[in-house]
């Protein structure tokens, strides 16, 4: 055990139990899932993303690369969680990744054995033939992180909206003094932090403030502050991502209660970001041994967890900040040596070592570690190579200086300078409304953080709007600054092995090297080729180093390689939290026709489009899909059948200049029409494209009823909404969507008359007073009603529309009228069908982003006609091409063959391909009343090669198709008219 | 995620909008007078500035009325909303 008998700030009264693959070991409260496998000298923990190469825990918390843990089971767990920020609760199971047949013995690890042979760039080079494709499966299953569970998540999730005039993120000493200025100044503050104890790193020193122990001081702050009504202090969360104008995403991790996680999206007036550092690995070989981690981290398991990483812990650095680590680890019984790379530490360091027994080896470096599954040796060279030594260890804690936390920052679109006396990246250029504090701010003393935390919490209050009162910060002892020497790598005359840079995508010095010898010498590119940084802890420990031997190799300063570009989120959020509550029967609402329940009644198997749950079909017991639909065609050729069209679209276009206006968004006249008459028009782009076709009717001189596609009636109005302000306002138009304020259902068939006339109407139906293309008003059932005489089936048909509230009473008496015609209720998709024979589009299907009318068989107007959208767009030379894709039907040869839409057709002459696309089948069937297999398609040419036999090609079968006339049925429209 | 002052509303959050591309665009008319290279230059040409835009968007789900917002394309920084149909303030690009 490496559990101290006193000292940290865990519940020792509280023993919680857990299991890490399946071996039972005890922690406490107050444990992270990584300091107790440490107590419990754990120390392997993973295996490296590609080579699987054995790997401990380096860090303390969010910048951890390498303890990558699933935590629960089954439906509850959770893969990619780092093990340094799960909080420990009794009877946890975790389980460790990316390993076979386990951990101790894995065998991809003889990957490693031929780790020369896989540089960086290695996919690129070595994949490539026959496919990508053929490796990468056995590629994916060997270089892999934990595996997502396949059940639905059972926990819960859910969003909040927030707003305040500070926030904070961070609580360490700058955050908190941050909040503690604004929350007096009255503003409303919010203060985050991704720990569960706040107080940032501080909290783990051993130093005083104000003449207090640091942690007692820094949560007496933290308790304070949340005491106040105008400050939420939220623990446990991880601002994850900073957007435009000033909003941040939290992800809160909430303890007990039914959620398991709450996203909130903060805006801010002010932002101050006091996200504190992260320190950096040094790069030498064979760095990445259990065992080898972080020097601040090691202090912090000492001083928060009790736990001694080792007995004879070897601290190698290249700066001032690590020798307090060495001190406590000293003070707590450990035997430490210190490696400096500097040839000439400060003096009082030097004699700070003296004075407690601790050997400094100053101006030397680390040549090569050894131990197969924990650290248990290093070899120390000087850099003159003079004399090799080597040590017994038990752990080497890294110092290579410290990363100011600039993600959310960058994020924000803030530019970062280069900081040479401290080896480090700092903000520069803010673009919005942020003030960075402290330890992310390149400040690493306590001193500083405090000062700089006061003047943010003032400056930012003031800017929200609220008078600060400036708050004198709290006293601490003056520190020194790091004196740091940068020590990149090891060079080659002294290394022994391979120097780790990036430990959870396996990228080495030498990756980068040789990326920068491939001329690839830009970060960007650097990043993509290695994979440097693009682990899911996003180089958090790496990005620097890897930038600093970039500049090396290609001979430039460290400022002109670049940064890379920071982006959302700074640590993984799950899945579920994102989806929050829009999932399921939440994910989007479903829209229901008013005759559902009537529908269900008559066997309706429904579908959804464009939102609304609608009848495909209707199946009787013993029908197969196939069955049913034949029979509803039937029904609609022979007899008559009912189909509920509610959600076609229905706009209303009023005004003096509705007509006019209508002219203008649809080629077909509506200035012309007469009332009670109804036009088809089709709706073009700019760009003279055909996207959307319909029907409009005149009720009066000013007052236009418009039916879009179904599904299409918002874009549409919104379209008209946007000519109709933007530009031409001095046209008197009103636009209004009505498409949800009436219900249509349509009669359709040679009864269809009968069937009304027998519903009961006031209309006079006689062919000859209320013919086709026309509307009349009316009551239909004792109903007040709209009826229009269109057709999409090629049959009598008429759409009878109620108020929405009547909509299942109308659909009750119609269905009750036509009992008597053997009425059959149709569902879309036989409708959909129906239409194919009458050879009407359906825009979308049967038209793509080029179609323009005359592909469509529609004449470009003559020219005195009025101009309308997209109308220049159709004398444009490619509009005037003969070859361009035009419609025509299709008839297969082989009758109970269906066409398969989206089969290609193959040029004349060739029987395979590769060949250049001569044309598509865009809708097809089989019908059961021709008793033919036929088809709508857009060839090269169009009707012009009526008649020509064509070879299609479509999942490497080729069929043949005669070239017709788009019109199948009742090709002179005796029974429209009928 | 934009915070838009809508000129009917005022300040509301991008997802109540819908942004249309460009404003001040001449469409060039009638059709029989405008060539081909000045209607492909108003299809196909789009200025892509770095630095000041203005544009149109629509209130969707608040008022639904469109109105221009003149912003910058690399801060995100608003400078200044008006109405459709009105002038902007001079702004120096
Ligand atoms: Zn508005």
């Amino acid at each position: 055990m490496s559990r101290l008998a006193q000292g940290g700030r865990i519940d020792r009264s509280k023993k919680l139990r857990f299991t890490f693959d399946g071996r039972a070991f005890t922690g406490f409260a107050g444990d992270t899932l990584a300091s107790a496998l440490l107590a419990n000298d754990e120390h392997l923990v993973a295996r490296s993303f590609k080579l699987h190469r054995p790997r401990g825990i380096v860090g303390f918390g969010a910048d951890e690369p390498n303890a990558l843990v699933t935590v629960g089971k089954g439906a509850y767990a959770t893969p990619n969680l780092r093990a340094t920020q799960v909080t420990l609760t009794d009877g946890l199971e975790a389980f460790s990744q990316n390993r076979f047949p386990s951990l101790q013995f894995d065998l991809q690890a003889v990957l490693g054995l031929f780790q020369r042979f896989l540089p960086a760039g290695f996919y690129y080079k070595a994949f490539f033939l026959p496919s990508w494709k053929f490796y990468e499966g056995m590629i994916r299953r060997t270089a892999g992180l934990g595996r997502a569970p396949t059940e639905p998540d059972p926990d819960r999730y859910a969003h909040r909206h927030a707003h305040c005039d500070v926030l904070v993120v961070g609580a360490g000493p700058a955050g908190l003094q941050a909040a503690r200025s604004a929350a007096q100044s009255g503003a409303r503050v919010m203060l985050v932090d991704e720990r569960d104890e706040l107080g940032g790193d501080s909290a783990f020193h051993g130093g005083r403030i104000e003449d207090r122990p640091a942690p007692f001081y820094l949560h007496d702050m933290a308790a304070q502050l949340a005491a106040l009504p105008n400050v939420r202090v939220l623990p446990r969360t991880t601002a994850f991502g900073y957007y435009d104008h000033n909003l941040v995403t939290l992800a809160e991790r909430c303890s007990g209660g039914e959620l398991a996680q709450r996203i909130w999206y903060v805006r801010a007036k002010q932002v101050v970001l006091a996200t504190g550092a992260i320190e950096r690995p040094l790069v030498f070989p064979n760095n990445d041994r259990p065992g080898i981690m972080l020097a601040g981290a090691a202090r912090a398991y000492l001083q928060r967890h009790a736990v001694l990483v080792g007995q004879r812990p070897v601290v190698f650095t290249n700066n001032d900040s690590a020798y307090e680590t060495a001190f406590d680890l000293a003070a707590a019984g450990a035997k430490p040596i210190v490696v400096d790379v500097r040839s000439h530490p400060d003096t009082q360091l030097q004699t700070g070592c003296a004075r407690r027994g601790i050997e400094l080896i100053p101006g030397a470096t680390i040549a090569d570690t050894g131990g197969r599954m924990r650290v248990d040796r290093i070899e120390i060279v000087p850099h003159d190579n003079s004399r090799r030594r080597r040590v017994a260890c038990d752990a080497v804690l890294m110092a290579g200086g410290w990363a100011p936390v600039v993600h959310l920052f960058s994020q924000s679109g803030g530019k970062l300078r280069f900081d040479e006396v401290q080896s480090c990246f700092r903000p520069a250029l803010p673009v919005q409304a942020v003030i960075v504090a402290g330890a992310a701010n390149g400040a690493f003393d306590l001193a500083t953080c405090f000062a700089e935390g006061a003047r943010a919490g003032v400056e930012a209050s003031r800017r929200a709007g609220h008078d600060a009162v400036v708050i004198a910060p709290p006293q601490v002892a003056d520190e020194a600054g790091l004196r740091i020497e940068p020590h990149w790598r090891v060079p080659d005359a002294l290394a022994r092995g391979k120097q780790w840079v990036d430990f959870q995508n396996d990228v080495t010095s030498a990756d980068i090297e040789l990326a920068a010898r491939e001329s690839f010498c830009s970060v960007e590119l650097l990043k993509r080729y290695t994979t440097t940084g693009m682990a899911t802890d996003q180089g958090k420990t790496s990005n620097v180093n890897a930038l600093a031997l970039l500049a090396n190799a290609v001979g430039k300063a460290i400022p002109d390689v670049g940064t890379t570009t920071f982006r959302p989120p700074y640590t993984p959020v799950t899945f579920g939290a994102i989806a929050g509550t829009a999932r399921g029967d939440l994910f989007r609402p479903r829209k229901y026709l008013p005759a559902h329940a009537a529908h269900v009644k008559l066997g309706a198997h429904f579908e959804d489009f464009g939102g609304w749950q609608r009848p495909e079909f209707y199946l009787r017991a013993g029908e197969t899909q196939e069955v049913a639909i034949a029979r509803e065609w039937r029904a609609v050729r022979n007899g008559v059948g009912l189909f509920d069209g509610s959600p076609l679209g229905k706009i209303e276009v009023c005004g003096p200049d509705a007509g006019i206006f209508l002219d203008r968004m649809y080629l077909g006249s509506a200035s012309s029409l007469q009332p009670g008459k109804l036009r088809y028009g089709l709706m073009l782009n700019e760009h003279g494209t055909v996207i959307d076709d319909g029907v409009f009717a005149r009720l009066t001189p000013t007052r236009f009823l418009v039916s879009p596609t179904s599904g299409m009636a918002l874009a549409i109005s919104a379209r008209f909404e946007d000519w109709l302000q933007c530009e031409w306002p001095e046209l008197k138009v009103a636009v209004c969507d009505l498409t949800t304020a009436w219900a249509t259902i349509a009669i359709a068939g040679p009864s269809a008359r009968d069937l009304l006339q027998r519903a009961g109407t006031d209309i006079d139906l006689a062919p000859d007073v209320f013919g086709h293309m026309q509307l009349r008003e009316g009551t239909v059932a004792g109903m007040k009603a709209r009826v229009q005489r269109v057709s999409f089936t090629g049959e009598v048909q008429y759409e009878v529309s109620v108020a929405w509230s009547s909509g299942a009473a109308l659909w009750e008496a119609l269905f009750a009228a036509g009992e008597a015609f053997g009425v059959a209720p149709i569902g879309i998709e036989t409708w959909l069908r129906l239409r194919i024979e009458k050879g009407y589009i359906h825009i979308g299907s049967d038209t793509d982003g080029t179609t323009i009318p005359a592909d469509l068989g529609f004449a470009v107007p003559a020219k005195k006609q009025s101009d309308f959208v997209g109308r220049r767009s159709l004398t444009r030379p490619d509009a005037l091409r003969a070859d361009r894709f035009r419609l025509v039907g299709f008839e297969s040869i082989d009758p109970e063959r269906a066409l398969p839409v989206g089969a290609h057709v193959l040029p004349a002459g060739c029987k395979k391909p590769p060949a250049l696309l001569d044309g598509r089948i865009t809708s097809s069937c089989v019908s059961p009343v021709l008793h033919r297999s036929i088809g709508l398609g857009l060839l090269k040419g169009g009707l012009d090669r009526r008649g020509e036999i064509v070879t299609l090609f479509y999942e490497h079968n080729t069929l043949s198709a005669r070239v017709v006339d788009p019109v199948f049925y009742d090709t002179q429209g005796a029974r429209l008219h009928g | 995620m934009l915070l838009l002052d809508c000129p009917f509303c005022g300040v509301r959050p991008e997802i109540e909008f819908a942004c249309g591309g460009r404003s001040h665009v001449q469409r060039p008319g009638p059709p029989e007078q405008v060539s081909d290279e000045q209607w492909s230059a108003y299809l196909f040409f789009q200025p892509n500035p770095k630095g000041l835009l203005r544009e149109r968007w629509r209130h969707v789900v608040g008022c639904g009325l469109w109105f221009n917002v003149e912003r910058d394309t690399v801060t995100h920084a608003v400078t200044q909303v008006y109405e459709m149909g009105a002038a902007p303030a001079e702004t120096t690009p």
